[in-house]
């Protein structure tokens, strides 16, 4: 992409659905309401671990106001996100793995009737021995001892182990060798927007779902499974997203439900989860133990690392498969490895299922990591800033792994934060109880492979031309709050030269609108940006011939500029974009194209390759600046300053938006967040109250820098900015600490009890389970790639 | 226990008499009888403050509020922040600096910001922040939301 004059790109508009937020005119899911509609609950187990021997519902269905009550049996088809490991069901059949599994659905006159209901249905259980830490499932190998019957080994859901490069080789030449262990507790995304879904079964025998969904192409994909119903005869209608954070990105069992009992009841059937139960539908980051050994040259160039991670995957797959990969992929990105050895292994336990919350699986290596490279800068004497200056990766090269980065602003983006914290003038140089730490990291511009195996394109847009001059843009993606819909509108308004509010946006909606995977790992402006700038191209090719011959001047010194077709040469040789329009429809007929994005070909070819590539990388550096109080342990951030190298600013405002989400979120991890349960399997702190989240008052002045890079993939130059940005804060915060106490804290939350027990010398160091890894895949850089790279 | 009662209130200016079950919060009867959805409910436990309106000009948590207790009161939703087709300041200046993006606090934080600003019309960042602690936002990590604040409590001054 080689302009750089944008009138749109670049500029910090308005999203294009801010007013409908600001005046209460957007309407979530559950503020549809539909004629006739019933209101529907879900039976969730009170025990971790049951089979069941029995369920009885003629006393729910004989109260009066109830429309209908289903159990598994009327929806027996299992699902599941990744087609490898579908293990969920809509209403538990035989088993309930967690303590708020689903087993029965009921929709009546209110949701009062419907809770009522709920109490009048007989369970019968037999109570199992529940698995609850990552060691109980490791150990819990007998057969007998199973939360699942599918998988090869008991309670192990994925084991990976991979080798690349001479890691032996790099180990021995290496001068100090460092091993490190670090924990990483689980949280949760606790979007403002409980889960809700709306079910509708109509005339001529069409189902639609509305559901506050990230990914209504997949969930489209899986009530067709599920319900047994062709994908022509289903519409998933993604409605504004109260906040996703990747919390709505899995089929869920109320989705499916709605849809059935719709079916059931001839009668639209709305489930509207309170919040307790959206802390118990989960999904959110894995716990995760980690080991990690390193060996260095003296100068501090890094020879070799040998990672290993331990997921507790609660007790279903959900995205497990990929997040166990991504535990251990991205940790050649930031800096050069010349071998690396990887072994991941999730394990079932009886808790709610965790997957992808922003970072997926990424925030817990990248903690690791970071703080692992400070002690060793520590140990050699080095700032940990000039550690790292050392091994950046560099721009168009690949990785030990086969990755293939692109542009690659790291290198700026430690200066950027270098600077404008005077680090120099305070590292190591503040006075005890005031520290600075600092981190960097790497992620992607959206996953290079589908959920599902296809050749079809990631993403399409659909355009159609208004012959009064308006402009439609189609595209499946579902706005989550990021401004996936305004990023459609910016560049088809930067495409035809047209003010942004003459451009209208539908998507969303599996009827109307070209399939895009989804929102998820930052995935949307790259590949719909390029997708509707190839749908706008075949459009202005039509325009341009229509407005060369009625100008007479050749079509390629013309530009669609102001609303206008304009001659580069003849400035005063106009016509209006409306006038263009109507031109070319009277010659080409209706007007509408449709443009659709594919990433590049995964460079390597080894098997477990698929997870990490990526159109383009994006790097972030953090510097935080904190106090510690040494009697109460407490932390308070002063302030934290973000260098994201995002390719090009698409629209600043939503890009510094995107960033200083990341870092507040970044913070309620490392400083509070925790989801966390008793013995019984019961939630400890199910509710906005109990489960800390930074408010006003804990999140710091944020000083967020924007490096462009100028991507080849991306569409402008641009990269992600929604999720790569929350890595290194985490990380900074706990090296902050260090420098300001003396003490590390190697897991997160770092509450004050820790801190305590730390500065008393009662802290003690993460233990990490035994376990055996499968052999490794083997592979060596350069081994089967064909090295094609856009500069 | 009477299956229904009855209310007037005033509604953003109007005069509004609505019937519902006495249980109800205000926060049901805008939302289900008066079909102002631009309130939002995100525990309905008076932890995040999603629901937030103002009673009397005074920010209060819809879904701790009976309607029952609002004979007479006047309320103040998101809908009703604007004068017709126009915007509050507040609204214009959060849909400028992207302090809403999945929007779903934002009415609650604009009325609370809106009782601020009406009490004090130009606080301080910290002042800005002491209101609304009690207003979660997980998207914007609440910088552009001070940020707005401040633009329009600036706005006055000129």
């Amino acid at each position: 992409m080689s302009k750089t004059n944008f009138s749109v790109i670049g500029k910090p508009l308005r999203k294009v659905d801010a007013m409908g937020k600001c005046t209460g005119e957007t309407r979530y899911a559950n503020d549809f309401e539909l004629p006739r509609m019933c209101y529907a609950k879900l039976l969730r187990s009170p025990h971790p671990h049951a089979r069941i021997r029995s369920i009885s519902t003629e006393r729910a269905l004989s109260l009066e106001g109830v429309y209908g009550v289903i159990t598994g049996a009327d929806l027996p088809v299992k699902f599941g996100i990744m087609p490898s490991t579908e293990d969920e069901e809509a209403l538990a059949v035989e088993k309930v793995r967690y303590v708020g599994d689903p087993v029965a659905a009921v929709a009546a006159a209110s949701e009062s009737i419907a809770e009522k209901a709920l109490q009048l249905i007989q369970v019968d259980y037999e109570i199992l021995k529940p698995i609850l830490s990552i060691e109980e499932a490791l150990a819990a190998t007998e057969e007998s001892e199973r939360i699942h019957s599918w998988n090869r080994r008991a309670n192990i859901q994925k084991a990976v182990s991979f080798e690349f490069g001479e890691v032996e080789q790099g180990f021995n030449q290496a001068e100090l060798v460092f091993e490190d262990t670090f924990f990483y507790q689980g949280n949760t995304h606790l979007a403002m927007e409980q889960h809700c879904a709306i079910g509708q079964y109509g005339p001529g025998d069409k189902l639609t779902l509305w559901s506050s969904t990230q990914t209504p192409h997949y969930l489209h994909k899986a009530m067709s499974k599920v319900l047994g119903m062709p994908m022509s005869r289903i519409r998933v209608v993604a409605t504004p997203s109260g906040g996703g954070f990747g919390g709505k990105s899995d089929p869920f069992s109320h989705e499916m439900c709605a849809a059935k009992l719709a079916m059931i009841t001839g009668r639209p059937v709305k489930f509207n989860l309170t919040r307790e139960e959206a802390f118990y539908l989960h999904r959110g980051r894995h716990p995760v133990k980690m080991w990690i050994k390193t060996g260095v040259k003296k100068d501090g160039t890094l020879q070799a690392m040998h990672f290993r991670s331990f997921l507790d995957g609660g007790g279903y797959s959900s995205y497990g498969l990929a997040s166990v990969h991504y535990t251990g992929t991205l940790q050649t990105v930031a800096y050069k490895l010349p071998a690396y050895k990887f072994e991941g292994v999730r394990v079932f336990t009886n808790k709610p299922a965790c997957g992808p919350k922003r970072g997926h699986g990424t925030p817990q290596p990248r903690f690791a990591v970071e703080i692992h490279l400070d002690k060793i800068a520590e140990k050699l004497g080095m700032d940990p800033i000039d550690l790292r200056l050392k091994q950046l990766t560099e721009p168009n090269t690949i990785t030990v792994n086969g990755l293939r980065i692109s542009s690659n602003g790291l290198k700026e983006c430690i200066e950027k934060v270098v600077a404008r914290s005077e680090w120099k003038k305070k590292f190591r140089q503040l006075p005890f109880g005031r520290g600075i730490g600092f981190a960097a990291s790497a992620y992607i511009s959206g996953a290079g492979l589908p959920i599902y195996w296809n050749k079809m394109p990631h993403s399409g847009v659909q355009i159609r031309l208004d012959r009064g001059g308006g402009i439609t843009v189609f595209c499946g993606s579902s706005d989550i709050g990021q401004g996936s819909d305004s990023i459609l509108v910016y560049a088809v308004a930067e495409e035809f030269g047209v003010n942004p509010a003459e451009i209208r946006v539908v998507t969303g909606d599996t009827d109307l609108t070209p399939v895009d995977l989804g929102s998820y790992s930052s995935r949307v402006t790259v590949m719909t940006g390029n997708a509707a700038i190839q749908a706008c191209g075949k459009l202005k090719k039509l325009l341009l011939e229509t407005a060369s011959d009625a100008l007479e001047i050749p079509a390629d010194d013309l530009e669609m500029i102001d609303g206008q077709v304009r001659s580069r040469s003849y400035p005063k040789k106009t016509m209006s974009f409306v006038e263009c329009v109507e031109g070319a429809e009277a010659k080409h007929g209706t007007l509408g194209a449709t443009g659709s994005y594919t990433p590049p070909k995964n460079l390597a070819n080894y098997k477990g390759s698929g997870v990490g590539p990526t159109p383009a990388y994006t790097f972030t550096t953090s510097v935080v600046e904190l106090q510690c109080d040494r009697d109460t342990g407490e932390i308070k951030i002063d302030k934290i300053w973000i260098a994201h190298d995002c390719g090009r600013a698409f629209n600043p405002l939503l890009m510094e938006g995107q960033t200083e989400g990341s870092v507040y979120m970044a913070l309620g991890e490392a400083l509070m967040e925790e989801q966390i349960f008793r013995k019984s399997g019961l939630h400890k702190i199910p509710s906005m109250l109990e489960y800390k989240s930074p408010t006003t008052l804990e999140t710091p002045e944020i000083e967020t820098i924007l490096v462009e890079t100028n991507d080849p993939e991306g569409p402008y130059g641009a990269k992600e900015a929604g999720q790569g940005p929350l890595l290194p804060v985490v990380p900074a915060v706990a090296n902050a600490l260090y420098d300001a106490i003396g003490v590390r804290i190697d897991e997160v939350p770092i509450t004050p009890d820790k801190v305590l027990r730390a500065l008393e010398g009662r802290y003690k160091k993460i233990s990490v389970p035994s376990f055996e890894f499968p052999p490794p895949v083997k592979w060596q850089p350069g081994e089967g790639v064909k090295v094609e790279q856009k500069s | 226990m009477r299956s229904s009662v009855q209310v007037k209130m005033d509604v953003n200016g109007e005069a509004v008499e609505a019937t519902f079950a006495p249980y109800k919060t205000l926060l049901e009867v805008l939302r289900e009888e008066l079909n102002l959805t631009g309130t939002k409910h995100g525990c309905e436990l008076g932890e995040c403050g999603a629901c937030a309106v103002l009673v009397d000009g005074e920010p209060q948590l819809s879904c701790l509020v009976l309607a029952l207790e609002c004979e007479g009161r006047s309320i103040e939703t998101v809908e009703g922040m604007g004068e017709g087709a126009a915007l509050h300041p507040l609204q214009a200046a959060f849909a400028d600096l992207g302090a809403a993006q999945c929007g779903y606090c934002t009415p609650g934080i604009l009325l609370t910001a809106k009782a601020l600003l009406d009490n004090n019309p130009h606080p301080s960042r910290e002042e800005i922040r002491e209101a609304l602690a009690g207003n979660l936002c997980r998207c914007t990590g609440y910088t552009k939301i001070l940020e707005a604040v401040e633009l329009v409590a600036k706005g006055e001054e000129i």
